[in-house]
């Protein structure tokens, strides 16, 4: 399984924080378009990706146990 | 460096103990960065703010970025604390020391943490206006990432 993780805007949109989802093999890009077409999760595909707290890009392919996080653009400081 | 030189707290942030953290006899400098709740963004007035972290990894890109200080600067030595949660206007969000030498690594240091903590550290916030609240950084009104992956800094490849 793969667990993850929602913050900030696309948190509320989706009103959880986490999912475990059966995608082990796909791309971060598939996952992403997924989302947004199940979840109408308007802005996913514009998010920073991270894969276990690195960040990653839409070509990394999943494995399972994996953590994924959607970073949408960083507002700390 | 240990990992608590970066770190996240729902606490006050107790500026002074941040400072103790970096001083030390073969420093000539200690700056220190204090990042506050801002009331007014031109004429939209602030009543609160909240912020949220992803924060497991928000300490390691922290202590990232403590590594690249350390690349560019290897004589400096920071120590970065950022709250979370609930802040009132004129709390500190964040407080970012560092210690050099000499002054001008502890200011050129200092400014380079802030500027690649709001570009890379998983952190949000959460502005409450008079009429409504919106997370700053919203993807749809500003940065986007079309790679995924942020910038790496200066002090990586």
């Amino acid at each position: 399984m793969i667990k993850v993780l929602f913050f900030a805007r696309l948190q509320e949109e989706l009103g959880k924080d986490n999912m475990e989802l059966d995608t082990a093999g796909w791309t971060i890009d598939e996952l992403k378009n997924w989302l947004e077409a199940e979840y109408n999760l308007d802005g996913v595909t514009q998010t920073m990706t991270a894969v276990n707290e690195e960040f990653t890009d839409g070509s990394h392919i999943l494995a399972s146990g994996d953590t994924v996080a959607f970073i949408p653009p960083v507002s700390g400081g | 460096m240990t990992s608590n030189y970066f770190e996240l707290t729902d606490q006050p942030i107790v500026t002074e103990a941040v400072i103790e953290k970096v001083k030390r006899r073969e420093a000539g400098a200690v700056t220190t960065f204090i990042g506050t709740v801002r009331e007014f963004t031109n004429d939209k007035r602030t009543l609160k703010l909240e912020y949220q972290a992803y924060q497991s990894m928000a300490e390691k890109k922290l202590a990232d970025i403590g590594d690249e200080v350390y690349e560019i600067w290897p004589d400096a030595v920071a120590a970065i604390t950022h709250r979370i949660g609930m802040l009132d206007i004129s709390d500190a969000a964040v407080v970012i020391a560092v210690s050099s030498p000499h002054r001008k690594t502890a200011y050129e240091a200092n400014e380079y943490i802030i500027n690649r903590i709001k570009e890379v550290v998983p952190i949000w916030k959460k502005e409450f206006w008079e009429d409504g609240t919106s997370w700053v950084g919203d993807q749809l009104e500003k940065t986007h990432y079309p790679t995924g992956e942020p910038w790496k800094g200066e002090g990586h490849d």
